[in-house]
């Protein structure tokens, strides 16, 4: 079951304040489409600049786009505004990337986990919600001993745990994860990504994964869609982009990883982004593409059946 | 007064960390948050400090400079010598020429280290004026040059910018044109790539690994990630709860990890892991400085400890070529 799906969004962000009349508007989402299945996790990776968390946030009717659709389990939710609007929120919810930036220190840990209560379950007596904190916290495994302290007192894991419970607590369907690992520490990580996989797997919830670290993107997703000035440049399955993707840029974030290995110092064959920026006509990763022929100028930057925006993609795709 | 390349007496020319131990206030308590740390650098190498935030791994770098003591980081024990001399016996005078002349640093967030008010060209010439008895046009020139050397071909052009005109990778190289300003003998470098993006993250190991060489330098590495770890260094040593663990070359390292921590924080990397999966973890939590154990600091966690662990254990317990290691159980599976 579709549980989220966007077409054709656009999103230009105008040059404000007082640089108006020098500034340059910004494209920041160009004709992006994806669709997320229950129990499934789409991953968009591209670097900072790329579009993808502007992406989230129009998924989530954080932000209106100029143009384009958004379906939350199936219906169109794109015209929605205030009341109407709110009332589905429930269906999609957000972890952020800095735990430490993202609870208010001066509530207590369960009144932030039950805040979104307050607003979907109004039923609810104060009691009630208390169990219902319990119980998430529960599921992120934390003990209900901490309910009465402030983030403060609690290590960047925990607080990372306690901002999947605060998005877990109105039961969505959604769960927008904007690079909810990069501010932990690697064996911190590993347990969030654990949790998260645990939680998945009980629940069917689907993830939309925003990342710019490929090797958790391919631990913990299942489809991958790369970024690019704000244009989707490849999609597809975990398997295919890692063993043999074809747009340049994909292989060039890859090929970009770190080593695992000192061994594997000096290794060949590997694609380097040879210059900077971006072209505003034609194919956008011109100026940093080691394959670039003269058509690309003209390329209209769209998805092929392969998923992939490239007039050369590389041979490794069949 | 000490000049540059001048080495008292006859001792090798190193930067050598000895018992280090720094401590930090917390609620009015003194407490030691880095605990007897030794290292050694030497021009030509690259030593990688490893460990997670909160290990003392940045208190430990930014010590060699004598930073930190305004925010209360004071020495406890221990010494911190330059070809032999102690930078605690040195004037301030002594020790303005030391950093950046003999030391100098490369920051994490190239956001920050610059001053957004001034011109690059005004900060670079700042630097090199400080060290170099060059005049405005010679200082500027050097500027030149030293953003030429990390591979910004139009220079000129840079001086005149401000921060903000620059994106993050071209501010690092900025900054780690700064930090060859006065051309010095070590480099200590704060988790220089982490705020980058990938692609960019590989230019500047290539940048830094690049001018090492060149110039002969002696590199210290402060970072969390095995990644560059594996890319840049030659030796490693591996931090948590305040002491040094375990540490070696950088093959023996990540060919035969010996302390139960080490193997832990590899084992816990996705780049390593099987797909599908769960990802190895390590169970509890860092102890704070105040609360450490008085024995080997990682046994509440470790699948190996056992009662003699409760007494304090060695830097050098088990040790072979090229490889020391702070644990009684070394060989035993975890």
């Amino acid at each position: 079951m579709s549980v989220l799906r966007v077409e054709q969004l656009n999103k230009t962000f105008a040059a404000g304040g007082m640089f108006k009349a020098i500034g340059k508007a910004k494209r920041a989402v160009i004709d992006t489409s994806f669709d997320l299945q229950a129990g499934e996790t789409l991953a968009i990776v591209g670097e900072s600049g790329s579009g993808k968390s502007t992406t989230a946030r129009l998924a989530m009717q954080l932000l209106a786009p100029d143009s384009g659709q958004i379906y939350w389990a199936g219906e169109n939710v794109t015209h929605l505004r205030g009341a109407e609007l709110r009332r589905r929120r429930s269906h999609i919810q957000m972890v952020f990337q800095d735990p430490y930036a993202s609870l208010n220190p001066r509530m207590k840990i369960w009144q932030s986990v039950a805040e979104g209560l307050r607003v979907h379950r109004p039923d609810m007596t104060n009691i009630q919600r208390r169990d219902k904190v319990a119980a998430t916290l529960a599921l992120c495994g934390l003990d209900d001993s901490g309910m009465d302290r402030y983030p403060h007192q609690f290590s960047g894991g925990q607080r990372q745990r306690i901002g999947i419970a605060r998005a877990l607590i109105v039961e969505p369907k959604v769960l927008v994860l904007d690079e909810p690992v990069s501010a932990l520490d690697v064996s911190v990580q590993a347990q969030i990504l654990n949790l998260l996989k645990e939680i998945q797997l009980n629940t069917n919830l689907a993830y939309l994964f925003i990342s710019h670290d490929l090797s958790v993107v391919r631990h913990i997703a299942d489809r991958v869609s790369v970024m690019f000035a704000g244009q989707v440049v490849e999609q597809g399955k975990v398997a295919d982009i890692f063993g043999h993707c074809a747009h340049p840029y994909t292989r060039a974030l890859l090929d970009a990883r770190p080593i695992t290995h000192p061994d594997e110092r000096n290794r060949g064959d590997v694609v380097m982004v040879i210059g900077e920026g971006m072209s505003d006509t034609g194919c956008a990763y011109q100026p940093r593409c080691a394959f670039k022929q003269d058509s690309c100028a003209a390329f209209d930057g769209k998805l092929n059946s392969q998923g992939c925006a490239c007039l050369y993609p590389l041979s490794g795709r069949s | 007064m000490l000049e540059r390349g001048e080495v008292i007496g006859h001792t090798a020319a190193m930067l050598e960390l000895s018992d280090l131990s720094l401590s930090v206030s917390i609620q009015g308590k003194r407490v030691d948050a880095v605990s007897a740390v030794s290292l050694c650098l030497q021009p030509g190498r690259v030593l990688g400090l490893v460990g997670e935030s909160g290990c003392g791994k940045s208190l430990t770098a930014q010590a060699i400079l004598r930073l930190g003591e305004h925010q209360g980081v004071a020495k406890s024990s221990g010494d911190i010598r330059l070809d032999g001399n102690s930078l605690f016996a040195m004037s301030n005078e002594q020790l303005r020429k030391v950093r950046g002349g003999h030391i100098a640093m490369i920051f994490q967030e190239p956001m920050t280290a610059l001053n957004p008010v001034f011109s690059i060209g005004s900060q670079v010439v700042e630097v090199i004026r400080l060290h170099l008895d060059l005049t405005k046009q010679q200082a500027r020139q050097r500027a030149i040059d030293l953003l030429q050397n990390v591979g910004m071909q139009d220079a000129e052009q840079v001086l005149k910018q401000y921060p903000d005109a620059l994106s993050g990778g071209m501010r690092q190289r900025v900054l780690i044109a700064m930090a060859m300003a006065a051309d010095p003998d070590y480099i200590i470098a704060d988790e220089p790539t982490t705020a980058l993006d990938v692609s960019v993250q590989k230019r500047i190991i290539a940048l830094l690994l690049d001018l090492q060489k060149k110039r002969n330098l002696g590199l210290l590495l402060v970072t969390h990630d095995f990644g560059l770890v594996a890319e840049m260094c030659d030796d490693v040593a591996v931090m948590y709860a305040g002491q040094i663990v375990e540490s070696g070359t950088v093959s023996e390292i990540f060919d035969h990890p010996a302390h139960p921590y080490t193997r832990a924080l590899m084992g816990c990397r996705p780049e390593v892991s099987l797909p599908g999966k769960p990802l190895p973890v390590i169970s509890g939590q860092v102890p704070p400085p105040g609360r450490w154990p008085a024995g080997c600091h990682f046994a509440k966690r470790c699948p190996l400890a056992t009662d003699e662990c409760n007494n304090p254990v060695a830097a050098d317990v088990w040790s072979r070529a090229n490889h020391v290691t702070r644990c009684l159980h070394v060989g035993e599976p975890c």
